[in-house]
Order: structure tokens, then C-alpha cells, then sequence
């Protein structure tokens, strides 16, 4: 039997083949994993992301180990306190670089150039490890989780959410804490990264490309930019195929 | 009211320290915190970030 | 970028190498030392709970007090509606009482649930087994005039203390109260509350009952953590807090929200709508905008050749 796939570009009523053919074009080729990046991106705003990414697998690593050893665990282990110190300050790592990723992404307009769902993705991830933290410390069993919990709930059951979410159930809010909202978080995260990937890194407010010189435009402002040599190598044809490395 | 000697010897234990201005209250902590973020993203803005060797000459070996 | 995003493809600009997974593991090695260090050095707070035989030995009279609401119906439990009961309409988010469409789906009877079931248990004590015959005997309105004249007695003896309270007409309720009192110093309350389940998961009652004192709000404020306090931004001690929620808090300490009975429903409102206008940014014409006017931007790309600029 003929282990050949079906030749690419060919049409085919394959549902394999259509979701292979759909995870490709989902990024560029080369982008997945690049080895380059936009000369334009050359600031230290551009670390928060991956800061913020770091941070994150410190709260999953943490939480793994809070979670083999069971909720309990760090109120009578000093060990196991320590690992709770580790959930907790990571967790505010998480959400410091979070933010400052945010607000240079904002003053980027990093939504521009068909970004809108990386934007919409992230903003939606802020949003949800607000909730996850929330359950987190419904999940701590001492005397915060009893006034968060009770607190709370005015403002969850006032719009009718309380009925169906019991910020007073600990086992409920342990088990979304634990793993409903961090796989609707890490999908999101996923998303997130994914959607930088296929689309690059925003470049600048107003840059155009080298290329964009040679050719007449309609935007006015391009047509004052003096042209000048570029310091950079441009892309040649040959180079299609490993596209310049964008983040 | 403070019985666990886990955690007493963290400097964050004993007494809060609060900080007032009209209707605004927040805890020096937080607002450390607060501070310490706008202080690192204008660093982010203004601190230069290396060139590093020439753009262009650096290729890796598998291209 | 307010009429037609003329944005360029990236993988058209010049590029540079860039050691993507290198600078993962850096990032990664600078905060998993920076997290280490921290707990380290800070750790995290650990305040224990609140059990039912602390707050009766800390605050007996309160216990009291608590109890009588109960059984009158004044306390906030008793007179919250849904999800626990229909004891009112909840609060509404302009003319939508969502509270009340929520339907009663956690059922909660303060009276029969933190009071009268927990003394059912107890047992060779007849004085208490006639107090809970003539309660169950008595008409509601007799109940709730009982336990009404009763609590405001209270208030007005001095401390609230229950042996300094004028005589009057209470009914069964100071031998009900006082005996709540003493299952809670047992230690034995908060399970009867829960329901005697062999494995408790859900610890709502519990709260309820533990919420619907003053104790575990003295407690709280005297750890700046009440709601007009900024209370949700707050954690124990001097150990960081939520420093994010700032802007959800804030709402609580200004009018028209801090005198509103609607406070919780409204600050979701406008938490609801702030949210959404933040995800939905990229498609609000004049706030995505914002961000080329303000010219931070200038600063972050300062360093790229003017060719690409």
C-alpha cells in the first residue's frame, strides 16, 4: 500500500488533509520557531511578553507542586508554605509584567495590521487570570478565603451569577482554580502566541517596508520620507522561502 | 490573632502600613508595587537597548 | 489608522537574527530567581480561619445576637433573596432585577438551619427540648415578635451582654440563643450547620452563619479589607494584594455607588461595560486612535532607521 500523502495544493475531500493544510497556513512558513526578527524591534518593552510567559509557567510549575501534595498541605509543612510563597509571588511577577506588556502594546496600537484578535485574545487572557487568581484565593482555606468568599458573593449573586457559581463551595472554586480556567487561560495563552507568530510583530506607527519606496503610494506622508541607503540587507527573492524572522 | 510562627518571620507580617489622600487609601505595599511598575515600564521606554554585532553579517550555520 | 489600516505586512521589513528560545530560557531563569528570592525573603500570609468555638470565646455576644437575628429574620442571611430565598428582590442593574431571574437555587432557612436543626442534636437537656417545643408551637408572627423584642434588647443592654438585658416578653429565644452559644464553644456547631455530611465540601452554611455576625467584619476592617476600604485591593499584614483590582474598588468609595442599595449590580455594570470597551479597543474609533496622538511610540521606535520610519 502507497503511504504517500495527497500532493499538496491538490484538492481533496479529506478532512485530514484539510486540517494539515489549515495548521499550515495558520502561520507562515519558517514562522513558527523563527531565528530572525524586525529590525524595528529594538526596545526593552518588546521582554514583557516573554516575562510575562516566564512568569507564568513559575505559577503552573508552583501550582504542580501545590496540587501533588494536595490544598493543605503548605498550612502545615514549612515546605509546603514555601511553595505557597513561590505560587504567590509569581503570580504577582505574572500580573506586574502582564500589565506593563499591556500598556506598551497600547501605546504601540499593537492591533493595528490585522492584529485585532491578538489584542482581543490578550485582553481576554488579563481578564481571565483575574478570575483564576480570584479562585485562588477562595482555594487557600484560612481566614481570607472566608471574607473574600463571603465578600464576594454580593457581587457575583446581585447579577445572578451566584446562583450557578458558589464563591462559598470551596470544592467548586478548588476545582475551577485548578483546572477549568487554567485551560481556558492557556488556550488563550496559546492563541495569544500563535496569532503573534502568524502575523509578526506590529511594525512602527507610519514605517513602510524598503520596498514600499520604489513603488508610488498614495500616502502622502510616505512620499516626504527622503529615500534613502538602507543600512539593512533587503529581503531577496531567494529569501522567500525563509522569510525574515518575526515574534 | 497572628499564631502560626511560619510566617511571622516574613517582614510583611505585623502591622499594615497604610497611606491617605482623601478618598484614596492603599496600602504602602500596593502602592510600592504601583510605583515600581511605572518606574520599569519608563526604563523600558528610555533605557537603549543594544545593537548588538552587525545585523546582517550574523547568519546561523543551517541557513 | 481611523479610516483604512494601512499597516504593513512584517515579513516585509529587514530582519536580524534573534535567538527566540534563548531569550525564553533567559526570561525564564531572571524570574524563577527573582520568585525564589521573594518567597524567600517576603513568604505569603497564612491567617487561619475562623472557627465557630474562636468567634464564641472572642465574641459570645455576638454569637447571641446573631442567633436571634436569625430566628427573627433581620439578619442578612434571613433577608437576603435569591440565590438563598425569597425573603427579598436582590438588587437590580437599572430596571433588571438579574438577582431575582437567578431564581432561589442555593435554599438557605437561617432560622431552622444555623439554629433550631444544630440544637435538635443536643440531647438530655430539658429545659432546651421545651424551648424548641414552644418555638415549633408558636405562630410565625409570635416567632418573629419573640425574636425581634429580644434582639433589640440586646442592642440595648450594655456590651449586647444577654445577662444584662431587661425582662421582658422573649419567649423561648434567650434559652435558644444561649444554648447556640454553647454548642458554638463546643466546637460542635459548625458541623451540625453543614449538615453532618461524612465528607463537607460545601461550606456555605457555615459561612452564611459565620458572615451574618459582626466578628468576622471587625476582623476584616481591622485589616483595612472592607469593601469602603479598598478592602479587595488589600491582603493581611503588610504582604501585597490584589493591586489590579483598583479599579473595580474604586467604584465602592464614590457616589452615587457607595449609598446605593443596587452598589454591587451597578459597579458590575460599568466593570462589564469598562471591560468589553477594553477588549473591544482595536474597533472603537477615537480610543485606537489614542495611542498615535499621545506619541509614546515615538519613544520605543526612536532607534529605527529613518528608512523604515
Amino acid at each position: 500500500m502507497n503511504a504517500i500523502p495527497t500532493a499538496e495544493g491538490a484538492p481533496s475531500r479529506s478532512w485530514t488533509v484539510r486540517l494539515r493544510r489549515r495548521i499550515q497556513r495558520t502561520v507562515p512558513e519558517g514562522q513558527w520557531l523563527p531565528d530572525r526578527q524586525p529590525t524595528y524591534v529594538r526596545s526593552w518593552i518588546y521582554v514583557f511578553g516573554v516575562a510575562t510567559l516566564a512568569a507564568l509557567v513559575c505559577v503552573l510549575a508552583s501550582g504542580i507542586i501545590l496540587t501533588i501534595k494536595g490544598s493543605a498541605w503548605w498550612h502545615v509543612s514549612s515546605v509546603g508554605h514555601f511553595v505557597n510563597s513561590l505560587h504567590l509571588w509569581s503570580v504577582e511577577l505574572f500580573f506586574a509584567f502582564m500589565v506593563i506588556h499591556l500598556w506598551g502594546k497600547f501605546f504601540m496600537a499593537a492591533w493595528r495590521g490585522r492584529r485585532a484578535l491578538t489584542w482581543i485574545t490578550g485582553a481576554v487572557a488579563f481578564v481571565g487570570s483575574i478570575g483564576t487568581a480570584f479562585t485562588g484565593y477562595l482555594t487557600q482555606s484560612n481566614f481570607d478565603s472566608q471574607w473574600i468568599s463571603t465578600q464576594a458573593k454580593d457581587g457575583l449573586n446581585s447579577v445572578g451569577i451566584g446562583a450557578f457559581f458558589n464563591v462559598l463551595n470551596p470544592a467548586q472554586m478548588l476545582l475551577w482554580h485548578i483546572v477549568l480556567l487554567p485551560l481556558i487561560v492557556g488556550f488563550l495563552v496559546v492563541a495569544h502566541l500563535i496569532l503573534v507568530r502568524r502575523h509578526g510583530v506590529v511594525p512602527p506607527i507610519d514605517a513602510l517596508p524598503p520596498e514600499a519606496e520604489a513603488e508610488p503610494v498614495a500616502d502622502e506622508a510616505a512620499l516626504r520620507q527622503p529615500h534613502e541607503m538602507l543600512p539593512h540587507k533587503m529581503p531577496q527573492p531567494q529569501e522567500i522561502e525563509k522569510p525574515g524572522a518575526v515574534r | 490573632m497572628w499564631p502560626s510562627v511560619l510566617f511571622a518571620a516574613s517582614p510583611l507580617s505585623g502591622r499594615s502600613h497604610y497611606l491617605h489622600w482623601g478618598v484614596i487609601q492603599i496600602s504602602l505595599t500596593n502602592f510600592v508595587i504601583i510605583v515600581a511598575m511605572v518606574v520599569i515600564f519608563v526604563l523600558a521606554l528610555v533605557v537603549p537597548f543594544p545593537h548588538g554585532r552587525s545585523q546582517d553579517d550574523e547568519r546561523d550555520s543551517d541557513r | 489608522m481611523s479610516r483604512r489600516d494601512t499597516t504593513p505586512d512584517a515579513h516585509l521589513f529587514p530582519t536580524r537574527p534573534y535567538d527566540l528560545v534563548r531569550e525564553f530560557v533567559i526570561a525564564l531563569a531572571i524570574v524563577a530567581a527573582l520568585t525564589i528570592v521573594l518567597a524567600a525573603v517576603f513568604s505569603s500570609p497564612d491567617r487561619k480561619a475562623i472557627t465557630f468555638s474562636q468567634w464564641a470565646n472572642a465574641a459570645p455576644n455576638d454569637v447571641v445576637a446573631t442567633a436571634t437575628a436569625e430566628l427573627a429574620g433581620t439578619s442578612t442571611s434571613a433577608s437576603y433573596g435569591p440565590p438563598y430565598n425569597h425573603a427579598a428582590e436582590g438588587q437590580k442593574l437599572g430596571p433588571v432585577p438579574l438577582q431575582k431571574w437567578a431564581g432561589v437555587r442555593i435554599p438557605v432557612n437561617s432560622a431552622n438551619d444555623f439554629v433550631i436543626n444544630p440544637l435538635r442534636s443536643v440531647t438530655n437537656d430539658g429545659r432546651l427540648s421545651l424551648a424548641l417545643r414552644r418555638w415549633q408551637a408558636a405562630t410565625p408572627a409570635q416567632q418573629t415578635a419573640w425574636a425581634t423584642a429580644y434582639g433589640d434588647a440586646l442592642t440595648a443592654a450594655p456590651n449586647g451582654d444577654a445577662a444584662k438585658v431587661k425582662p421582658g416578653v422573649y419567649g423561648p429565644v434567650p434559652v435558644l440563643a444561649g444554648r447556640l452559644l454553647t454548642l458554638a464553644r463546643s466546637g460542635s456547631l459548625q458541623g451540625l450547620i453543614q449538615g453532618g455530611a461524612f465528607y463537607p465540601t460545601d461550606q456555605t452554611k457555615p459561612l452564611l452563619f459565620l458572615s451574618d455576625g459582626a466578628y468576622l467584619e471587625a476582623q476584616a476592617r481591622a485589616d483595612h479589607l472592607g469593601g469602603d476600604q479598598w478592602g479587595m485591593m488589600n491582603e493581611t499584614g503588610n504582604f501585597p494584594g490584589q493591586p489590579w483590582m483598583w479599579l473595580y474598588t474604586f467604584w465602592y468609595q464614590i457616589k452615587p455607588f457607595s449609598t446605593s442599595g443596587n452598589a454591587d449590580a451597578l459597579v458590575w455594570g460599568v466593570m462589564a461595560v469598562l471591560t468589553l470597551g477594553l477588549i473591544l479597543l482595536p474597533f472603537i474609533p477615537g480610543l485606537r486612535s489614542l495611542p498615535r496622538y499621545l506619541g509614546v511610540h515615538r519613544l520605543i521606535w526612536r532607534d529605527i532607521p529613518r528608512a523604515t520610519r
